[in-house]
């Protein structure tokens, strides 16, 4: 067992965990934040990132206890006084979504690129999702939802 | 008030999904919960010799250990086949028992063997190690075309044959044949697809002591149907003591229309134990345990006339049942693939026979177009291999066998009420500028690539099943769909549907339509599904029928409130039923202009009259409150159709297939919100070109899955894509009171062909099976190059 101390989505968190729990399972099953998905437990599909300290990590694949005193950002710390962030909206308004089964790690993921390049090409934009499965939209109008947010933030 | 159906409204739905406030199953925990992990079979075939759970039972945490002998003994029914086929023999069709958990021998790798419940998921996991299965191990028969030479797996199936079936006129046929100029000739494979929804399956069962009713959240796409299956066959419980909600389900594409083993056990384990119990599937048992799709291996021919027109068809196919026949398993490589087989075409003659195998691979089941891609895939390689071989334009021979007029009649089973096919495939050629091809090939050429173009023009039969038209071909059950419009006193609206969304929409589209037919804000209702506590019988959704079918019964359902609202107005308003007009929500009588909100109607309905108030607003013959219901079985099925066209650039030297293009002309008759289908379209295509160029399931010849997690299995990426075309023509159906098609698996349908057409196109008609990897593609470009210099 392992004390691990995070702040989460702004508010800071400490529990006795055994060491081998996952981030993953830590916010889904610790901290009940279940908006963070587990699609395919080999890193590959990205419905489970999340952001640590800024930059998008896949949590399914990452140690709650070696990033001990970091600052995590969920899918549910995203909107701000009942405000939709601006990806979200975005997501929303271009139908970037179905199923919204891999929508949360969709939306992190896509927030990151927008943190490391502020207008990514349509190429630049499908490059950067391919860490991220979507079976049910085809991805067209997740890159346009990455583009409207793109002018936004 | 402008008609909310035709608008592009942003989702209702949308904002719990983006916030992380969806609520799937595995999001689900309930206090003295237990974990499940199933022990299943590392074998695909083997009989069990023994089942040793001893050392298991004293592993930390084990709160049970279940076996295939103990479900045998409480009686609890096996998994079922929901179609039932007849052989052209007139024999009818052998399926296999499938027991939740094997007793005696296993299928398949991941047959479920036992279950350990535990205290936690570790412990789960670790007991299920140390039960102790002793197999038998029996050769496995894996190869789809080969599965009839091998030994018989099941007991009494001989051949491993399910059923051996004709549609069609053979002697027509052959008498078409004997016309022919030309014959051509495919033999095609329809490779195995996982249908990989992101959502992994999963269950939680609560067995309420008191109650005696056992909750299952299950990730299903029809609840109640799971509810019926497992209470009449199953003998879970009684259908009044079992509860199914399916809440957000992430993606289904038919992966989660069966009930399945978990689920049963589960729910059975649950009141043995009584405690809760959960279970998430793994990718790699979502592999193992999914049901599957496609896997056919075919040969077709078509007979042709010197100028392009077709004579005649026959196909033969081999379609691949897996282990087991489940519930959609025996119709879709039947009548969900069979009467689709001559496409958009005039053939005077056809036939298709299929022969439907048992195999130790996973169960195949339908997945996105279920038999209909199947069917197109095979006449539309035919018909461009034909247009090829006779030097003609590939458009051209499509235009010059296209039915005249609707409805159009077809030789095999379908009477398709209405399109127009000729006006969908010029448009497609239009936009996807077809007549400059030949110089954008040209320039790829320069550049020392290949460049093809492929075109596909096809029609399905959806909104699965009308009645009349099931059963005539001998089906046992139509699947018509329920909806119940609730007013509740104070105006908000439940709409309550027997189909389920697990990305479709629903809580957007059918409260568009709601609000239209009601005149009402679309805020005021909320659509309701999922749950067999709430809202009546329904079938789910599957077949794209959530919309022709399901719709439709709100439509009714609606259309009945109103006329009540009529009834309650005129009293109202002291005139005569027909001296009401009801328009944008209110009920005006004619003469006088006075009129009643739909509000104040249901409010009266429910509170009928004050204090000293000496008559009741509710006519005599009818009864307080404003709830109908609406049973809808379509008259005939929906035919979407379109044309699609596909630009594809090979790069000789690695293989690599790059889609350039792709265009989508469809008609899915009115649409409701051009946005969601437009979504549906994009992702319909999507599967279709991962089908056509990197998805494939591979087993080996001892039956294990090679291809079992998302590091073997390819799945398609945001950069596999261009941004896809899209265009409508638009026809309405006359089935149905809002002109609607279906629109969920025409994009699945369609691409596969539109894909391997364009990619045989590039090779010089080199054939070549799907999925085009780089590998299969850079062996036809060094054969391409080969024989090119021998004919120079």
């Amino acid at each position: 067992m392992k004390k691990v101390t995070l702040e989460v989505n702004g508010k800071s968190v400490s529990k006795e965990i055994p060491d081998h729990t996952l981030l993953s399972v830590f916010l889904r099953e610790n901290l009940n934040l279940t908006g963070t998905h587990v699609g395919c437990d080999t890193s590959q599909c990205g419905a489970c990132v999340v952001h640590v300290d800024g930059k998008s990590i896949k949590s399914c694949t990452t140690l709650a206890a070696d990033i001990d005193g970091s600052k995590v950002t969920t899918i549910e710390g995203l909107s701000k006084d009942g405000k939709l962030h601006p990806m979200q909206e975005a997501f929303k308004k271009m139908h970037g979504l179905q199923c919204g089964f891999c929508t949360p790690g969709m939306v992190m993921s896509a927030i990151d690129l927008l943190q490391t390049k502020k207008n990514p090409s349509d190429s630049e934009i499908r490059e950067w999702l391919e860490g991220n499965i979507c079976r049910c939209t085809g991805y067209q109008n997740i890159v346009a939802a990455v583009k409207e947010a793109a002018g936004k933030i | 008030m402008a008609s909310l159906v035709g608008s592009r409204v942003e989702r209702k739905e949308d904002k719990r999904f983006l916030t992380g406030k969806g609520r799937y199953t595995a999001d689900i925990n309930i206090a003295n919960q237990t974990y499940a992990v199933f022990v299943r079979s590392p074998h695909a075939r083997a009989k069990i010799k023994k089942v040793d759970i001893s050392k298991a039972l004293k592993a930390s945490g084990v709160a049970g250990i279940l076996t295939g002998e103990e479900i045998a003994n409480d009686k609890i029914g096996g998994l079922i086949a929901g179609w039932a086929i007849r052989s052209e023999d007139g024999t009818e069709m052998k399926v296999p028992a499938n027991p939740p958990l094997a007793k005696d021998s296993v299928n398949f790798v991941g047959d479920p063997v036992a279950v350990v419940i535990a205290d936690t998921l570790d412990e789960a996991k670790a007991a299920a190690d140390l039960v102790d299965v002793d197999y038998k191990v029996l050769k496995a028969v894996t190869s789809t075309a080969d599965a009839m030479k091998g030994e018989a797996i099941h007991d009494g199936i001989d051949k491993n044959l399910c059923y051996d079936w004709l549609l069609g006129d053979r002697k027509a046929v052959d008498e078409a044949f004997a016309k022919a100029d030309k014959i051509i000739k495919v033999d095609l494979i329809n490779n195995r697809l996982v249908p990989n929804a992101m959502e992994p399956r999963a269950c939680v069962v609560d067995y309420n002591t008191a109650s005696e009713e056992i909750t299952l959240y299950t990730t299903s796409q029809n609840p109640h149907l799971s509810r019926l299956i497992m209470s009449a066959f199953g003998g879970v419980a009684p259908e009044n003591k079992l509860r199914v909600v399916a809440p957000d389900v992430g993606g289904g594409f038919g992966s989660k229309i069966n009930v399945y083993n978990e689920e049963i056990v589960c729910s059975w384990a649950s009141k043995k134990i009584e405690r809760p119990i959960k279970w998430v599937a793994e990718r790699t048992e979502s592999f193992l345990t999914d049901t599957h799709g496609r896997d056919h291996v075919t040969h077709a021919e078509l007979a042709v006339t010197k100028d392009g027109k077709f004579l005649g068809f026959k196909n033969e196919t081999i379609a691949n049942l897996g282990a087991y026949a489940r519930v959609f398993g025996t119709v879709t490589p039947t009548y969900l693939f069979g009467p689709c087989a001559t496409g958009v075409y005039v053939i005077p003659a056809a036939y298709s026979n299929v022969k439907a195998v048992f195999t130790n691979t996973a169960p195949v089941d339908a997945y996105r177009g279920a038999g209909r891609p199947e069917a197109t895939y095979t006449i539309e390689r035919l018909v461009e291999k034909a247009a090829m071989e006779l030097g003609m334009d590939k458009t051209e021979i499509r235009m010059k066998n296209f039915p005249s007029e609707f409805p159009f009649k077809q030789t095999l089973v379908h009477t398709v009420d209405s399109g127009d096919y000729v006006a969908g495939l010029e448009k497609a050629k239009q936009m996807a500028d077809y007549a400059g091809f030949a110089a954008r090939k040209k320039q790829s050429e320069a550049n020392g690539k290949l460049r093809g173009l492929g075109v596909s023009s096809y029609f399905e039969a959806c909104g699965i099943a009308p009645s009349a038209a099931v059963m005539s071909l001998g089906a046992g059950v139509g699947l018509w769909e329920s909806a119940e419009v609730r007013f509740n006193p104070t105006g908000q609206i439940s709409v309550f549907t027997g189909s389920h969304s697990h990305g479709q929409s629903h809580d957007t589209t059918f409260a568009q339509i709601a609000a239209d037919e009601l005149g009402v804000p679309m805020e005021n209702i909320d659509v309701v599904h999922g749950d067999t506590d709430k809202g009546t019988f329904g079938m789910g959704t599957y077949g794209s029928r959530s919309l022709t079918v399901g719709g439709i019964a709100i439509v009714n359902a609606c259309k009945k409130i109103i006329a009540k609202g009529k009834r309650v107005a005129a009293k109202m308003l002291e005139v005569n039923e027909d001296e009401i007009e009801f328009k944008d929500g209110e009920f005006v009588a004619l003469k006088s202009n006075k009129k009643k909100t739909i509000g104040e109607i249901a409010f009266a309905c429910y509170l009928p009259g004050q204090r000293d108030e000496m008559k009741s607003p509710i006519p005599e013959g009818d009864e307080p409150g404003l709830i109908e219901s609406a049973f809808f079985d379509p008259s005939n099925f929906s035919f979407p159709a379109g044309s699609h066209i596909c630009e594809v650039e090979i790069d000789p030297e690695t293989g690599n297939v790059k889609v350039e293009k792709y265009t989508a002309v469809d008609d899915f008759g009115r649409i409701v919100n051009p946005m969601i289908v437009e979504g549906q379209v994009h992702g319909g295509i999507a599967q279709g070109i991962g089908q056509a160029l990197h998805e494939n399931t591979q087993y080996d010849e001892t039956g294990q899955l090679m291809t079992a997690s998302y590091m073997d299995y390819t799945m398609p990426r945001a950069d596999n894509f261009p941004e896809f075309n899209l265009g409508f023509t638009c026809t309405h159906a006359t089935s149905n009171p809002l002109g609607v098609k279906g629109c969920g698996e025409a994009g699945a349908i369609a691409s596969p062909p539109t894909v391997m057409n364009a990619v045989i196109d590039a090779l010089g008609g080199q054939e070549i099976s799907m999925p085009a990897t780089a590998e299969k593609v850079w062996k036809a470009c060094k054969a391409m190059k080969k024989s090119n210099a021998k004919a120079a």
